[in-house]
């Protein structure tokens, strides 16, 4: 035990001293868990996840450490290939909003009139649909499928990184050192890639963590309403719609496995944001 | 003439109403020359400097006049060009050290980065270059690895000079350089600007402190409430000011050696979204009569230009 405490302490080393450092950690330590599930799925997983069996509604037990469903599948398998899915089309989809969201949201707030106008009024009336209702409502137009879904989700997300990266855009560029680097005869393009882009990216990664949390509730919502994938591939949301029916019944393994891991992974991804938040507001006191 | 600037107007478009920030202006500054603008805060000396870089943002716009410098009209230059200006031509060092740098880059690549944007060379002469400015200013050479934060404000300041003179600029542009920092190291960048004009350059310092202006400078320029109210000879204007505001000035600056009375001038500067009519200063002159409420021309009295009726 004493030997993976040092362990950890190594590891964790660049992070400093502050309230938000064992959030950081734990954090951490979730999202590695689950992305370890999702690589190694064939291996760790103790049986077929889409092959029926005679055992049906089995609750946990040694066998089936968290039961089987209606057709008699491993949950625990689905469970870990399921993450995959969740995964893949969450940090895709951020990934594609980061891609978006940040170069329009750092060139709205260098340049500002016109421009930063329209492109605000654009990303805040998108903004007040709530994200699970957007996501829906582009999702149900371009029909059910993962890609369709990653769309849909990084439409929904790329508000989040535009205003956020436009707000802190307009207070580094009212640094004296940005005025220094135009007295200096910097192009914009090489002050916003210097100067302003380095000094973003600590925000960017607070909001990408807490937003790829907000991201897997999302994906859980389209995924229970079908949007996602089909039977029988497994994915956590949609399979808290497939155990839904038996839940009366007092079947109650069938969801609740996957929901907490729904829950389990958002709160890694929370509590990695919210925890290097601390950290970078700590650093600004100093 | 190294820079001309005539009539120059910038204002500020605020919701308020129109800022005249620096109106109508016209000064000029000699090849080799010490020039410093003073007055007090928001009279429109930063904003004079910063006109002739035209680093002015919106809201503010420079409305009307002429700024030439080294043959070349700058108001007619598309933005690119005026770029290439930048740094190369003209150099800029900003008043607060501690926060002209970028925290995030070593000093060594914010150096090269000036020097390679203009000439070119490879990272490696640039870094080297840079280098050598460092030793120019009086730093050790090693600091190009150093961050910002791993150095003094008096260090950032010359790391500052060292990359505005990195292109070897004919005008030098200083706006209140030395104002964050202790007199110790305020005596050793003034000495350093000194040093730039012996090498031909031109300086043109803005400060709100007369007594620096009137040891450092060849010639001095008075602004008030965007105007320029008096432009002389530094000796001269120091021992025989004309304008009652240049007057002012000089008799509130406190004396450590002579026992002399501190005169303050009473009241503050207008607002410039109403100035007063006629003379901006009649309201805190005490020469101020009649005649005063009319707009005051600018006269030339033994070489010198002043802004009253005193004279007119």
């Amino acid at each position: 035990m004493a030997e993976v405490r040092n362990l950890a302490t190594t590891i964790f080393s660049f992070l400093p001293e502050a309230e938000g450092r064992y959030m950081v950690i734990s954090g951490i330590a979730i999202i590695t868990i689950v992305a370890l599930m999702a690589i190694f799925a064939p291996f760790i997983a103790p049986y077929d996840p889409i092959k029926s069996g005679k055992e049906v509604l089995q609750p946990p037990s040694p066998e089936h450490i968290m039961g089987t469903d209606n057709l008699g599948r491993d949950i625990f398998s689905r469970i870990i290939f399921g993450s995959r899915v969740v995964l893949s089309v969450v940090l895709s989809a951020s990934l594609v909003s980061t891609v978006i969201g940040v170069p329009i949201g750092l060139i709205s707030g260098y340049f500002g009139g016109k421009l930063d106008r329209v492109l605000s009024m654009l990303m805040d009336s998108m903004y007040a649909f709530p994200g699970l209702i957007l996501a829906i409502a582009i999702a149900a137009v371009l029909g059910p499928s993962v890609f369709n879904a990653v769309v849909a989700i990084s439409v929904v997300y790329i508000p989040t990184y535009f205003r956020m990266i436009r707000g802190q855009t307009l207070s580094i560029k009212s640094q004296l050192f940005v005025e220094a680097a135009k007295a200096t005869g910097a192009s914009d393009w090489r002050i916003m890639r210097k100067y302003i882009f380095p000094n973003l990216i600590p925000t960017l990664v607070v909001v990408f963590s807490l937003s790829v949390a907000d991201a897997i509730l999302t994906e859980a919502g389209l995924s229970f309403l079908g949007f996602i994938v089909s039977a029988p591939t497994p994915d956590w949301g949609f399979e808290l719609a497939s155990g839904r029916p038996y839940l009366p019944a007092g079947y109650w393994w069938m969801i609740t496995f996957p929901g907490l891991m729904v829950m389990l992974l958002s709160l890694g991804f929370a509590l990695v944001g919210e925890g290097l938040s601390e950290i970078y507001a700590m650093g600004r006191e100093r | 003439m190294l820079l001309e600037i005539e009539k120059l107007t910038t204002v500020f478009r605020t919701r308020r109403g129109v800022v005249r920030a620096v109106d109508n202006v016209t000064m000029s500054i000699n090849k080799g020359e010490f020039v410093s603008i003073v007055g007090e805060s928001g009279c429109g000396k930063s904003t004079l400097a910063h006109s002739v870089m035209r680093l002015i943002d919106p809201p503010g716009e420079i409305s009307g006049g002429k700024i030439t410098f080294d043959g070349v009209d700058l108001l007619s230059l598309s933005d690119e060009e005026m770029r290439k200006i930048r740094g190369s031509k003209i150099g800029m060092v900003f008043q607060n050290p501690m926060t002209s740098l970028d925290p995030l880059e070593k000093v060594g690549d914010q150096i090269s980065e000036t020097i390679m944007e203009h000439m070119d060379v490879t990272k490696k002469e640039a870094w080297q270059m840079a280098r050598e400015m460092l030793e120019k200013v009086g730093l050790q050479p090693e600091r190009v690895d150093s961050y910002p934060h791993q150095l003094s404000g008096g260090q950032r300041q010359r790391v500052m000079i060292a990359m505005a003179i990195s292109l070897n600029p004919k005008l030098l542009i200083a706006d209140e350089p030395t104002t964050a920092l202790d007199v110790i190291v305020q005596e050793k960048i003034m000495d350093f600007l000194e040093d730039m004009k012996r090498e031909g350059r031109a300086v043109m310092l803005i400060t709100h402190d007369f007594a620096l202006a009137a040891e450092r400078s060849d010639r001095i320029a008075v602004m008030y409430a965007g105007w320029l109210v008096e432009m002389g000879d530094a000796e001269t204007l120091t021992n025989d000011p004309l304008h009652p505001y240049t007057k002012g000035l000089i008799q509130s600056v406190p004396d450590v050696w002579m026992d002399k009375d501190i005169k303050p001038l009473p009241g503050f500067p207008p607002d410039l979204i109403n100035p007063p009519e006629g003379c901006r200063f009649r309201p805190r002159c005490s020469n101020a009569s009649e005649m005063c409420m009319k707009e005051p021309p600018e006269v030339e009295v033994d070489g010198r230009v002043v802004k009253c009726w005193l004279y007119g």
